[in-house]
């Protein structure tokens, strides 16, 4: 039988394709119009905060803090049942982006993880892609 | 009162059963609440002029909803965003009916969740799919509970918010299921375990689901089912129901945006507009229909809809507040026993305005005295992530 596998994006989705070609290399891009600087999360074609703009790829510096999580206690999920209990969170990297993830290499997710609290980026490897993951900085 | 009386609520039903065991299909308790509706009104099938569905029973709904109910209605508006889909399809079913492209309108709701035993309350969610929103956030295993309860942390974090007042809101609701037969039953069917009124100690107590959500601060998951007629004032005279009156409405939606603050949903935008319209104010509210998907769901949007500060909310809502029988203190909170307790099948919104008319007919079991006014407010898809919002404020003569 096969062990049940973290569920992982599409290579192949129109918008985002260029974010998750990018963890290959364990780069974090976003986007940001080089026109009115609006920054664009996640990936688009068009810029968000005016008509014209032309967006340009950046890669984040991987710093970020919590700003809100859960500990989930219960899943469903094939694969997310055998890991409780986890922590997902919205992670508000340095440069803007807010970015939904898991905050991992702490013992005990139910008193170790804090809304304001930093964190870096840990690269959790797969074939053709890198999963962004946030741990304690 | 000066309000525009266009259009009004003239018939409803709810669907009786919470399990009907896998024995009827939605599309079947939509025709059967229609039919139950329509009656209630005093009206018949060939009355209906516009028909209103989110399309949750499948099938492209805009072609076939009409074939199945065998109609020819003039208006079909297959507006779909969740939960909060009727109180866009009321707002909708005034707006044609005012401008004079509908007589009649009808909104169903049909759905077997719980027979088909999809996981709303403390459920999971699968895997990437194509659009890309969805395909940045498969990945981190967030279930639907934990994407509220991000918002309940954060609520915490910023205004010092306690589980304690959180539980208010589901001690308050269950006090208003137990009143409610159909509610009690709904419990029983699926097998609650000790069907009572509860403290807030047995909130706080409960099971850990998802950190700082408890198992009694979760909807339920039900089948169930319901229907709303909506006429023009000529048609309203005539039906056999005092008119309920769509005085006000308003839609938003809300998404993750970089810096953007969690704790203030969608409700904040449609909740001025529609106490705009209505030419009234919160504080007038004799009944609030708020969407309790979860114990925060509550206390998020009666503070967007402005019954008290945002971050006051907690506070706000101590000491019982939310009762039906304390109407010196503000509204009474979800009187049917709301999704927490009484009925959740998926897209709760219907339920919110079949209360709310009962409440300002006089004929809810946990009865406001001499209700005149109703806000009901419908939260679609998830409140810590994207979401939409509509709100519908009533009125009676
Ligand atoms: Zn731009």
């Amino acid at each position: 039988m096969n062990e049940p596998k973290r569920p992982l994006p599409r290579a192949d989705e129109f918008d985002t394709q260029a974010f998750w070609a990018g963890t290959k290399d364990k780069e974090f891009r976003y986007q940001q119009c080089k026109q009115c600087e609006t920054v664009v999360f996640y990936a688009r074609r068009h810029c968000t905060g005016c008509l014209d703009g032309e967006l340009e790829w950046k890669v984040a510096s991987g710093r970020a803090t919590v700003y809100t999580y859960s500990i989930v206690r219960q899943s469903y999920h094939p694969f997310f049942r055998n890991q409780v209990p986890y922590a997902v969170a919205w992670v508000d990297l340095e440069e803007g982006p807010r970015i939904l993830s898991n905050i991992v290499g702490v013992e005990d997710p139910l008193t170790e993880v804090a809304i304001g609290m930093p964190l870096e980026i840990e690269w959790e490897e797969h074939d053709d892609l890198c999963i962004p993951l946030f741990k304690p900085a | 009162m000066s309000q525009d009386r266009d259009a009004a609520i003239v018939g409803i039903h709810e669907y009786p059963s919470r399990d009907v065991e896998g024995e009827v299909s939605p599309l079947q308790i939509k025709a059967e609440s229609a039919s139950r509706a329509l009656k209630d009104a005093g009206l018949n099938w060939s009355d209906v002029d516009a028909i209103y569905d989110a399309g949750e029973a499948g099938g492209m709904a805009g072609l076939t909803m009409a074939e199945y109910f065998g109609l020819s209605p003039n208006v079909i508006d297959t507006t779909n965003v969740g939960g909060s889909s009727y109180e866009f399809h009321a707002a909708h079913a005034r707006r044609d009916i005012r401008a004079g492209k509908a007589k009649v309108a009808l909104l169903t709701y049909g759905s077997t969740a719980h027979s088909n035993a999809r996981a709303i309350g403390v459920g999971g969610r699968g895997g990437a799919s194509m659009h890309p929103a969805e395909n940045m956030d498969a990945y981190a295993g967030m279930t639907l509970i934990a994407n509220y309860a991000m918002v309940a942390h954060r609520h915490m974090h910023q205004y010092g918010t306690t589980s304690e007042q959180l539980a208010e809101i589901s001690v308050a609701t269950r006090m208003h299921a137990m009143r409610n037969p159909e509610a009690v039953r709904a419990m029983e069917d699926l097998e609650f375990l000790d069907i009572r009124e509860t403290t807030i100690s047995d909130v706080v107590n409960s099971r850990m689901i998802a950190d700082p959500l408890h198992l009694l601060e979760c909807c339920m998951i039900s089948d169930g089912g319901g229907a709303v007629v909506i006429a023009s004032p000529e048609i309203a005279r005539d039906c056999r129901t005092d008119p309920v009156w769509i005085l006000g409405s308003g839609e938003a939606t809300k998404y993750p945006m970089s810096g953007g603050d969690i704790t203030t949903s969608a409700a904040a935008q449609s909740g001025p507009q529609a106490f705009l319209e209505a030419g009234v104010t919160p504080s007038e509210m004799d009944v609030a229909m708020i969407y309790d998907s979860f114990s925060i769901t509550v206390l998020a949007l009666l503070e967007d809809l402005g019954f008290c500060p945002k971050g006051e909310g907690g506070r706000w809502v101590e000491g019982g507040r939310l009762r039906f029988d304390r109407p010196n203190d503000g509204p009474a909170l979800n009187t049917d026993g709301g999704g927490l307790s009484s009925n959740h099948p998926g897209m709760r919104g219907i339920f919110l305005l079949l209360e709310a008319t009962r409440q300002l007919r006089g004929e809810s079991t946990s009865q406001v005295a001499d209700a005149k006014l109703a806000v009901a407010h419908g939260n679609g898809g998830m409140l810590g992530s994207r979401h939409a919002a509509g709100t519908i404020v009533l009125g009676r003569d």
